[in-house]
């Protein structure tokens, strides 16, 4: 509204320069086209983000009455065992997963990259999981995964491999879930490959076969240290993804699972406390655990960026 | 003259290898959705008969009408739809202003109110939706679209994305409508937004992509069957069903097909819009 007077006031000044008329119409234009975004995101970002913080020093449970318990539902988490069990599946989901996904999809990668045909085709079908809704490939899965009658365990069985109960049984379903989780982000990652791969210069290439380089001595000296920008932006990324996975645990896992403790990720125990327990002040204080975790990875990350990252 | 034919040997022999293994690993992707659909036409009795047969003997369409019987599918895909729609179209009309604002136009504070959106892409989503979930309540609005679209419609990711788009037009474009007497509003909607079709191609793909496929914001606002999203309907399947996956997967199909045709169609727009969030992301 300041704004909006300034510039009639300025409007009747006709001594006024341009210049300082232009900074007021900036100003008020500026201002005008960021309102929505800033003013939604300052009330479900940014004063949420305060909320949470101000809950997680709070008993805040199902009917919205809480009081201040200060670091109560910190030294909770700190001493609930199931912080760490947690905590444990979800860095071994990540570790195993996001390395694995970054390889596979990578190679993929440069395979399509290399001249030829259908490469429409076949981006469609690698991309295809990537559309899917995770609720959708979790039915898939558990179909496929099936202890009596999964396609998965029929076609092991043909060549001898005794069957097992995967998603259900606590030694077999990490295993499982990182495999569907791996096969389920690898679109995305190739795509983003893909798409830095091209970005290589030709004449890179041209140089390096007139001098004599196979196409594994091509791989690792042009196209690995060209492309490490794209592979720090998939890793941190995938990385923060793997770290906050729950859709796929929650649909695959049933909750009377044995399975269940050692398949429950930190954003699924989260959701536990704050939808099914009602204890939203301690999920709040997970929440905060988690986001220091991942601040502090990301934090590492950038760091260490500058050791291999070629930009 | 034997050496080029025998280097032409090889790089076939090579494009033959590459294609064999591209053709595995696209096996490998597509077998769940192949068997999903297979499943879906076979009697509860196929679909556990050792050794599996491969097509259904004959195709029950009629499990498709059960899945329809068991959940409200209309009323999840108009659910889906309107929360999609509106959320996208709200983040390229909200997204595509601010990109704008703070790619072109030099205000006072405008450094730092950027600086503050990006720090929200830093934050993992569950830190907000405790609080986000308070406001609707208190709100009176669990239960309801409005509960659904709201907090979506504003993103700090379009908001960087569209920034980066805009920041990429000329100068000098700017400068000549400027000397024909435009304004911002001009500037920003007849000559920049047009130019910036591919940023508002990607910003669409993202946001619908992430809404029809959403789940855990749609679990937690909209609790009643009649207000659920697809995904989240598709979620109580899972624990009804365990036992008749013919239906469970006919279920399935009629979650995931809209996107997949959407995406069949649009591949190329899907693709590139993508890879250009990967790039300029």
């Amino acid at each position: 509204m300041k704004a909006i007077t300034d510039i009639k006031d300025n409007q009747n000044n006709k001594a006024s320069k341009a210049s300082g008329k232009r900074k007021l119409n900036d100003l008020f234009w500026g201002y005008l086209l960021i309102l929505p975004t800033v003013l939604g995101l300052a009330v479900f970002y940014i004063a949420a983000f305060f909320q949470n913080l101000y809950y997680s020093f709070t008993n805040l449970g199902a009917f919205g009455k809480y009081k201040w318990i200060g670091m109560e539902n910190y030294i909770n988490v700190f001493s609930d065992p199931k912080v760490p069990q947690a905590l444990i599946n979800t860095v071994k989901f990540t570790v195993i997963s996001v390395p694995i996904s970054i390889i596979i999809s990578l190679f993929i990668a440069t395979l399509l990259n290399s001249k030829i045909k259908g490469l429409s085709l076949y981006r469609t079908l690698y991309f295809l999981p990537a559309v899917t809704m995770p609720a959708a490939i979790a039915m898939m899965w558990k179909w496929l995964y099936n202890g009596q009658y999964g396609l998965l365990n029929q076609l092991l069985a043909k060549v001898g491999i005794e069957g097992q109960a995967w998603i259900a049984d606590p030694k077999f379903a990490m295993g499982a879930l990182i495999i569907v989780g791996i096969w389920s982000s690898l679109g995305m990652k190739i795509i983003y490959f893909l798409a830095g791969l091209q970005g290589i210069p030709k004449a890179y290439y041209e140089a390096a076969t007139i001098d004599g380089a196979g196409p594994i001595r091509q791989f690792f000296s042009i196209t690995l240290p060209s492309l490490t920008p794209t592979i720090f932006f998939v890793m941190i990324t995938s990385l923060i993804g793997a770290l906050q996975m729950f859709d796929l645990i929650f649909l695959m896992i049933s909750k009377t699972s044995l399975a269940v403790d050692s398949t429950m990720s930190i954003v699924y125990l989260f959701y536990k406390y704050a939808f099914e327990f009602q204890e939203k002040g301690y999920a709040s204080a997970i929440s905060i655990v988690l986001f220091m975790i991942i601040l502090v990875i990301t934090a590492i990350q950038l760091r260490l960026q500058k050791k291999w990252v070629n930009y | 003259m034997k050496e080029i034919s025998s280097n032409k040997k090889r790089m076939q022999i090579n494009k033959i290898i590459i294609h064999l293994l591209l053709i595995l690993g696209a096996i490998i992707t597509i077998i769940p959705f192949v068997w999903m659909i297979l499943t879906s036409f076979k009697t509860l009795g196929e679909s556990t008969i050792i050794p599996p047969t491969i097509f259904p003997k004959q195709m029950q369409w009629e499990n498709y009408k059960e899945a329809m019987r068991t959940l409200p599918y209309g009323k999840f895909y108009f659910n889906t739809i309107v929360y999609t729609m509106l959320t996208t179209i709200g983040q390229i009309v909200f997204c595509s202003m601010a990109g704008y604002a703070f790619a072109r136009i030099n205000f006072k504070g405008k450094n730092f109110i950027f600086v503050l959106i990006l720090s929200v892409l830093m934050v993992p989503g569950q830190i907000f939706l405790i609080p986000q979930f308070m406001i609707m309540k208190k709100l009176g609005l669990l239960n309801s679209i409005t509960a659904l679209v709201l907090p979506g419609l504003f993103s700090a990711y379009g908001t960087f994305l569209m920034r980066q788009f805009y920041m990429g037009i000329p100068k000098e474009l700017e400068e000549a409508a400027r000397l024909d007497g435009c304004n911002h509003f001009t500037i920003f909607w007849k000559i920049m937004t047009p130019l910036v079709k591919p940023g508002i191609a990607a910003l669409a793909i993202t946001a619908c992509l992430y809404c029809w496929n959403s789940l855990m914001w749609p679990l937690i606002v909209n609790t009643s069957i009649d207000k659920m999203t697809l995904s989240a309907g598709l979620s109580t399947l899972s624990g009804q069903h365990g036992t008749n996956f013919p239906v469970a997967m006919a279920g399935t199909v009629l979650a995931v097909w809209p996107m997949i045709v959407l995406f069949a169609i649009f591949q190329k727009h899907f693709v590139e819009g993508m890879a250009s969030t990967g790039s300029k992301g």
